[in-house]
């Protein structure tokens, strides 16, 4: 057999390989059964793209849902009251953060006799767990752990659209579905039932800034706070990427007019 | 070295110096007057930029490891108080993270056209080996980093790759736990996996010094394949290949922030932000992409082999593909070096590129009995070991290559 023809052959089969592959990867994505979850809807958020930046005040009422909703049940342990006033966050004044970090209680010590002592909470602390441990949250939550959210964004295949998905996926169970007891039955979580209750009803927070607070902007909100809360230098990084590049571009041109310049005499073959 | 040195040393200092410790007479005989075959394509500057990579991790990794902390309790956390509040943490962890991808990246680009351009065959195989060296090293030091962050995939991917000396027959288990320090993966684990981690990149950058002087005796292959006969097929190093080597690192540089500031965690797994927690197994434990092939071949032996249980069937397989590329020089039986004029190799060597990269994505995916990923596995791991061990040796005397040139500098003359 000639070569020309032995290549065709092996494109058409490595093509017909990558289609079946394909087919089988979205088969995958479907799902092995029928109650594996939907993918997440997809969203156009503000932080995607080269250019991409938080939008401040979808932050700051991102913070207001966490606070008065998911703090409830979920530990922030990587954020402190400082960071709210942070450069790319959700742009709290400095003064703003200490009143807020005043309204908390935390526990300090020991003391001079050797005594823990309660106090208000200073911009340094960090925010206080709902739960001592991790047993305690169980215990409250009927044996479900709710995770930590500081990096739930990027520790989720697609973060943000499956949080969205998640918190805006509350639905009645088809007749036939078999929900376990205590659980609610939500199509964009794994097996389809979630321990946890759904959280957002329409007018659940009353937003600082006078924005109707349905469960869409509710949801939207507290995923670009909780996207913020993962990757909080997305902007610094995003802002370096240009001037970055744009410093190696002009280095590749030049180097290459020189690589020119050099070769210019030279026969290569 | 191989030619003859022009050095000229030029002032008082420097004859001084040479005449005490040569260094500079290296540095010029090696870097500034090398002669160099004059028709390298792009394919050759990855060289240069591995030795970019190499620096660009240690000085990255000795920052990183100024912050963070080897232990159970805190290394996590110390993880993200780098990328959080220590000064252009994020940035340093990024380029640490994504650099060992980039390092992978390269290295399979230079292993496959060493590989194509026949660059393991005499007089170059001990240049070979000790690549092969520095592969496995590399290999070992992005698992051994991997674990650190200490999040559910570096816990579990751990815990895969050290169960797998377990299958080892009768000595097995006591590997194991001298690998993990005790008998399970703990705290005494992460801190001699730093330790290592720490180790083992600076005798890599050894056998690096190694393989350079060992390239730096017979000289650069070349893309067609033959000797270099005299002065008219070369150029001087610098600055011929200095500045085409620097436009192509700042290429690859570019590619590289690419995925530093706009896709930092696409070549990771979102798992590895879940701190590691030893009584949750996450879905589908995948290692690292640049080990997905092997991973592949390991999961690919599904079938006990006589007195080898599957298990231990698959840890040979997977070493043995590693191991494999040691004997290669001495596996190649065909003198032309060049697989530019060798028409059934080029065939059998991109049919073989092409098996890694199905190998790779078998590898990513779970491992379930009859499914479409593990035929690719099993198919792919024989081709893989069929190319090395049957089809190479045998196109060596069945195939007539054709219209090898003579020299580099001269046209092509005829029919070989």
């Amino acid at each position: 057999m000639k070569v020309s023809k032995m290549t065709k052959r092996l494109t058409t089969f490595f093509g017909a390989l990558a289609v079946a592959s394909s087919l089988a990867v979205t088969a995958q994505a479907a799902g092995s059964g029928e109650n594996a979850a939907l993918p997440p809807r997809t969203v156009a958020w503000s932080f995607e793209g080269p250019f991409g930046s938080f939008d401040r005040a979808a932050l700051q009422r991102g913070f207001q849902v966490y606070r008065e909703v998911c703090a409830a049940c979920h530990s922030l342990d990587y954020i402190a009251f400082r960071n709210l006033a942070d450069d790319g966050g959700p742009g709290f004044t400095e003064d703003a953060v200490k009143a807020l970090a005043a309204e908390y209680t935390v526990e300090d010590g020991p003391d001079e006799f050797g005594d823990m002592f309660e106090r208000a909470g200073k911009p340094s602390d960090y925010f206080p767990a709902p739960y001592p441990n991790e047993n305690a949250a169980r215990a409250g939550n009927g044996g479900a752990f709710p995770p930590d959210l500081s990096l739930i964004a990027k520790a989720r295949v697609n973060g943000p659209n499956y949080i969205y998905s998640l918190l805006t996926g509350y639905t009645d169970a088809p007749a036939e579905f078999d929900l376990g007891d205590g659980l609610s039955y939500n199509a964009y979580f794994k097996n389809r039932q979630i321990a946890m209750a759904e959280p957002l009803i329409e007018d659940l927070v009353e937003y600082a800034d006078g924005t109707p607070a349905g469960v869409d902007q509710m949801a939207s909100d507290v995923t670009q706070f909780l996207m913020w809360t993962a990757e909080p230098k997305l902007e610094e990084r995003k802002g370096l990427a240009i001037p970055t590049l744009l410093y190696l571009l002009v280095l590749a041109v030049l180097l290459y007019m020189s690589y020119k310049k050099v070769w210019r005499d030279v026969e290569k073959d | 070295m191989a030619h003859e040195s022009t050095y000229k040393p030029s002032s008082a200092f420097e004859k001084w110096l040479d005449t005490r410790l040569p260094i500079l007479r290296l540095a010029h005989d090696s870097f500034v007057d090398f002669p160099t075959p004059k028709n390298l394509n792009y394919w050759w500057t990855f060289g240069g930029i591995l030795t970019f990579c190499l620096i660009v991790q240690i000085i990255s990794g000795v920052v990183l490891a100024m912050h963070y902390t080897p232990h159970v309790d805190f290394a996590f956390a110390s993880v993200e108080h780098i990328m959080r509040d220590v000064n252009y943490g994020w940035l340093i962890r990024y380029i640490h993270a994504n650099g060992a991808s980039m390092f992978f990246i390269a290295v399979y680009i230079h292993m496959f056209r060493g590989l194509f351009y026949g660059s393991y065959k005499n007089p170059r195989e001990v240049l070979w080996i000790l690549g092969v060296l520095i592969y496995v090293l590399m290999m070992a030091t992005a698992f051994l980093g991997y674990v650190l962050p200490w999040g559910q995939m570096s816990f579990w991917g751990a815990t895969v790759i050290t169960s797998l000396f377990g299958s080892i027959p009768l000595v097995g288990d006591a590997i194991v736990s001298w690998l993990w320090g005790g008998f399970a993966i703990d705290n005494q684990t992460l801190n001699r996996f730093f330790s290592l981690h720490y180790l083992i990149p600076f005798l890599l950058f050894g056998v690096v010094i190694l393989h350079i002087w060992a390239l730096h005796v017979p000289g650069n292959n070349n893309p067609k394949g033959v000797d270099v006969k005299g002065p008219q097929d070369t150029l001087p190093f610098h600055p011929y290949y200095t500045v085409k080597d620097a436009f192509a690192l700042i290429l690859f540089v570019i590619f590289f922030a690419m995925f530093v500031f706009y896709a930092p965690n696409m070549l990771g797994h979102p798992d590895n932000y879940i701190p590691a927690n030893f009584l949750v197994t996450p879905e589908h434990i995948v290692p690292e992409w640049y080990f997905l092939p092997f991973y592949a071949m390991l999961r690919a032996v599904t079938f006990d082999i006589l007195f080898i249980p599957a298990k231990l069937g698959g840890v040979i397989l997977m070493f043995g593909a590693i191991l494999t590329l040691l004997v290669l020089p001495w596996l190649d039986t065909s003198r032309v070096r060049s697989g530019r004029y060798r028409p059934w190799f080029k065939l059998f060597f991109f049919l073989f590129v092409v098996v890694c990269i199905a190998l790779g994505w078998a590898g990513s995916q779970p491992a379930e009995d009859g499914s479409l990923q593990m035929y690719i596995a099993q198919l792919g791991s024989v081709y893989y070991m069929a190319f090395f061990w049957v089809i190479i040796p045998l196109l060596g005397v069945l195939e007539t290559p054709v219209n090898v040139p003579d020299s580099i500098s001269k046209p092509v003359l005829q029919n070989a």
